[in-house]
């Protein structure tokens, strides 16, 4: 575990009103999941989650068929679609089109895909505006934070914080009733939706059959994004396929419960294309940016290319005792929780936090309550693997070999075994605690040894009794 | 750009070759449930008004345009150009714009006008949701920029639910640039998870019954 990942850790465990904030907020949607789910609100609810599973693997089974079909079901309907390899090349293609279009200022609404790709830094560095309009993201953009979860990204910001951060950015008089600090963000961001000349989403689904975009929300930020500017670009993995616009009975019902316990979210969108010729309002240009960043090479591994079925739900965030402690930030990447915990050593490498397969109690909550049934605690188990191969081909596990490697030769010569004993007994002091209070505490043992501590050697170890009856 | 690396990443990836043939995929399997009409009615209601939307039972035309008329209250307000509307005489009402094909006019009336009116294409009685395809007739912003919204739905275009519509329109990108499902009042909860209304889109709802 990295030193970074502990501090994290320790910050989280010793704030109390964080704490709570985060037990609270997820309680609350684990009750609303419960009640949404219940057997006479929605009888086929594990139906639905063992059919999502299906056509979600025989989606990522045919990717390449389905995003092939999907791209020309896009551009017959006057649409692009800009395959990117990684995170340079979407913010090169958006640099690009925003230059030849004169842009200015961009809207955003909520897209995991792009907080993975820090889109917004990248597109401030080159002075193009990107605002956020979902209003828990709006909150952590000016507080330059990074989503505490996957769908209540402010999830860790108490009122007041929410003032100090309007009052500081926006100069408005200091506000702390919620309902009024919203009134306040939404008569900013209304002027910024009205101004824009691009506007970014993410996508829940992509649809092959129709090219069509899919976007769920409460707010109605991602409906302005993508209907008042002129430019609309939406930017997807390429895991995000499904392969019918009728496939959507199935995870619409999922998703919405899985998240929050709605039925279904306030919006649902599923837009195709720019506007048609006869409509009246709509962007005149569609764009759909389908980014890889990592992802054929999770789909490349048999077992573990269920990581890439994933939602965006939550719900195993919300049910992880692990991430009810620890929170969202102290994750080392965009993504928490037990799915972060399987995305991120698979996208980054599984030395970019070692420790991470590890901060998992394989309680199981995060698989029964996943919409598309991924194995979540199998693969943290094969990643931990992954893990400690990875350590023995590196120095620190060479060090631990090493170790064992004396420890066997000692085990093998009594002779050698019980000096060592004697040497250790006269060493040790004779009272307790000195384990915990011995000189090498802080070494590479440190963490393991202040948890633990040894009795006080006897005077005279079993063998010299042996000996003497 | 990238297009042929990624395919080719992609393939390479699954072991698959360009063009090869794929399985049938899983099955479509969309069950409607037998539910009269008043049932469906009344679900309907019942779900909107869980969501604290507003409904109103219109025994004729000239009912619902009373009620819209109650809820404008003297108040501006934008119709859209769905016929029925114009079949209950809300387009004729005073202080109502309508009849607008030009975006940049409607963008200007829609961010200024207290109240949207428009007409909903289906109607789903399970989840208390309205279908609205994006068309000549019907603009994407009236539904969305003005902080009332108010929605007039045939009752025959009720249907069960999201099974149904989607059996009925399987390809609803045939249709339109834009299907948008609209269940309840916008909503927020994000700070400090207490329920505010009315964040970006409408935050007060009516939906009459016709």
């Amino acid at each position: 575990m990295s030193a970074a990942f502990e501090e994290k850790i320790h910050e989280t465990l010793a704030d109390p009103k964080l704490q709570l904030a985060i037990y609270k907020a997820t309680g609350r949607l684990v009750e609303e999941r419960r009640k949404s789910i219940e057997p006479d609100v929605c009888p086929d609810f594990q139906e639905l989650r063992t059919r999502a599973n299906a056509i979600k693997r025989h989606t990522i089974e045919h990717l390449d068929h389905y995003l092939e079909e999907f791209a020309r079901q896009v551009e017959a309907q006057g649409g692009k679609v800009i395959f990117c390899k990684d995170a340079e090349e979407v913010s090169d293609f958006v640099l690009s089109l925003a230059k030849e279009r004169r842009a200015e200022l961009i809207v955003k609404s909520k897209s995991m895909t792009t907080e993975e790709i820090d889109l917004n830094e990248r597109l401030e560095h080159h002075h193009l505006q990107s605002v956020e309009t979902d209003l828990g993201e709006y909150i952590i953009q000016l507080a330059h934070e990074r989503p505490y979860h996957i769908v209540a990204p402010a999830l860790h910001k108490t009122r007041e914080q929410v003032a100090d951060l309007l009052t500081d950015r926006l100069g408005v008089p200091r506000e702390t009733v919620i309902e009024k600090q919203t009134m306040i963000a939404r008569a900013v961001l209304r002027e910024k939706f009205l101004a824009a000349d691009i506007g970014i989403s993410g996508a829940n689904f992509l649809v092959a059959d129709s090219g069509a975009v899919v976007i769920v929300e409460n707010e109605g930020n991602a409906r302005l994004t993508t209907s008042a500017p002129k430019i609309h670009i939406a930017v997807a993995g390429i895991e995000k396929l499904i392969p019918r616009a009728q496939d959507l009975a199935v995870f619409l019902k999922l998703l919405g419960r899985s998240a929050t316990g709605q039925r279904l979210t306030v919006y649902t969108s599923f837009l195709s294309g720019p506007k048609r010729q006869d409509e009246i309002d709509g962007p005149d240009e569609f764009y759909v940016v389908l980014l890889d960043n990592g992802r054929t090479k999770v789909l490349a591994d048999r077992d573990k290319r269920q990581s890439l079925y994933c939602i965006r739900c939550g719900a195993c965030l919300n049910h992880c005792p692990v991430y009810r402690k620890i929170g969202g930030h102290s994750f080392p990447w965009v993504y928490s929780g037990p799915i972060g915990a399987i995305l991120t050593p698979q996208f980054l490498g599984v030395r970019h936090e070692p420790g991470l397969p590890f901060a998992s109690s394989l309680c199981g909550a995060c698989a029964e309550v996943c919409p598309v049934k991924i194995d979540i605690p199998r693969i943290l188990l094969e990643l931990r693997s992954e893990v400690k191969k990875a350590e023995a081909r590196d120095s620190a596990g060479r060090l631990e070999r090493l170790a064992f490697r004396i420890w066997a030769w000692v085990m093998r010569h009594p002779r050698v075994y019980e000096m060592a004993g004697m040497a250790a007994a006269s060493l040790a002091p004779s009272e307790s605690g000195w384990v915990r209070n011995a000189p090498f505490h802080g070494g590479p043992l440190g963490a393991w040894l202040s948890q633990r501590d040894l009795p006080p050697p006897p005077v005279r170890s079993f063998r010299q009794m042996w000996r003497e009856r | 750009m990238s297009r042929e690396a990624v395919l080719h990443k992609v393939r390479t990836a699954l072991g698959r070759s360009a063009g090869q043939a794929i399985e049938k995929p899983p099955p479509v399997r969309l069950p409607i449930p037998e539910v009269g009409i008043e049932a469906r009615i009344q679900s309907f209601c019942e779900r909107i008004e869980a969501l604290a939307g507003k409904t109103h039972r219109a025994a004729s035309t000239a009912d619902a345009r009373e009620y819209v008329a109650r809820v404008i209250a003297g108040r501006s307000a934008v119709a859209s150009n769905a016929p029925i509307l114009r079949e209950c005489g809300i387009t004729l009402l005073p202080g109502v714009r309508t009849g607008i094909t030009d975006r940049n006019e409607l963008r200007a009336v829609c961010s200024t006008a207290v109240c949207g009116v428009s007409g909903a294409d289906y109607a789903l009685a399970d989840t208390g949701t309205l279908v609205m395809l994006s068309s000549r007739q019907e603009a994407r912003l009236i539904s969305l920029l003005p902080p009332v919204f108010m929605a007039l739905v045939a009752r025959e275009r009720l249907l069960t639910g999201l099974d149904e519509l989607l059996s009925i329109l399987p390809h609803p990108a045939e249709q339109t640039s834009s299907m948008v499902l609209i269940t309840g009042p916008s909503r927020t909860a994000d700070i400090e998870q207490i329920l505010v209304r009315g964040v970006h889109g409408p935050g007060e709802i009516h939906v009459v019954v016709v």
